[in-house]
């Protein structure tokens, strides 16, 4: 048809929305995890000190810590108990490895259903790459979809 | 015609390049990537094909590469 720059997204809309980046249509004005993330948890290093870690999530308000990696991959969390002991573990040996994610794209409803039906308060979002999106909370959840 | 992934799209967008989602209109409408026009392959023609600026980068698009 005579266009001489023709390019292929391949891995399509699917892809770009696990990503998190602008999307639009009836589904995009849903509201999703990505649009409740918290981003300003509280994040360590595996090499970090866990006492000073405890200092600086207690001084932040929260009760829990998401730990990455250079990239800020996630690698685990730590979690209410970890942070509130101390008991002269690393930061390896307190977290929970691998914890549940989701992509920013999963609808809030969705989202609030699975921490509903496992009884969490809180859900880990990354992206498809394991990267640090943020922390949804299931009671902003409940609040976002009672008033929408 | 050359595979490029998201971060390439996100390059040509700035400069300039038209998005166009290949799926039904159904589709479309639920839910596409902001900015991207609906050409539906089976409707894809040298007619509707009008509508674009040969000028520009052209990136196709469907749901995924399944």
């Amino acid at each position: 048809m005579g266009f001489e720059q023709v390019y292929e997204y391949a891995d399509g809309k699917r892809d770009w929305g696990s990503f998190g980046l602008p999307r639009e249509g009836r589904l995009a004005e849903q509201p999703s995890a990505g649009d409740l993330a918290r981003a300003g948890v509280p994040t360590c290093l595996l090499t970090d000190d866990l006492s000073e870690v405890r200092r600086r999530v207690r001084e932040s308000g929260w009760d829990t810590c998401i730990v990455v990696n250079d990239h800020r991959v996630v690698l685990g969390r730590l979690g209410r108990k970890a942070i509130g002991s101390d008991n002269g573990e690393s930061v390896e040996e307190a977290m929970t490895e691998g914890p549940s994610t989701v992509r920013p794209s999963i609808g809030l409803d969705a989202l609030l259903e699975r921490m509903q039906s496992k009884n969490l308060s809180s859900w880990l979002v990354t992206t498809p790459d394991g990267k640090f999106v943020g922390l949804v909370l299931r009671s902003e959840a409940e609040s976002r979809l009672t008033s929408s | 015609m050359k595979s490029i992934r998201r971060d390439e799209v996100r390059r040509l967008l700035t400069e300039g390049a038209q998005l166009v989602e290949v799926l039904p209109r159904e589709e479309y409408e639920e839910e596409h990537i902001a900015g991207a026009i609906n050409i539906p392959l089976k409707e894809l023609n040298r007619q509707t094909a009008l509508q674009l600026d040969r000028s520009r980068p052209v990136v196709v698009y469907c749901h995924d590469y399944q």
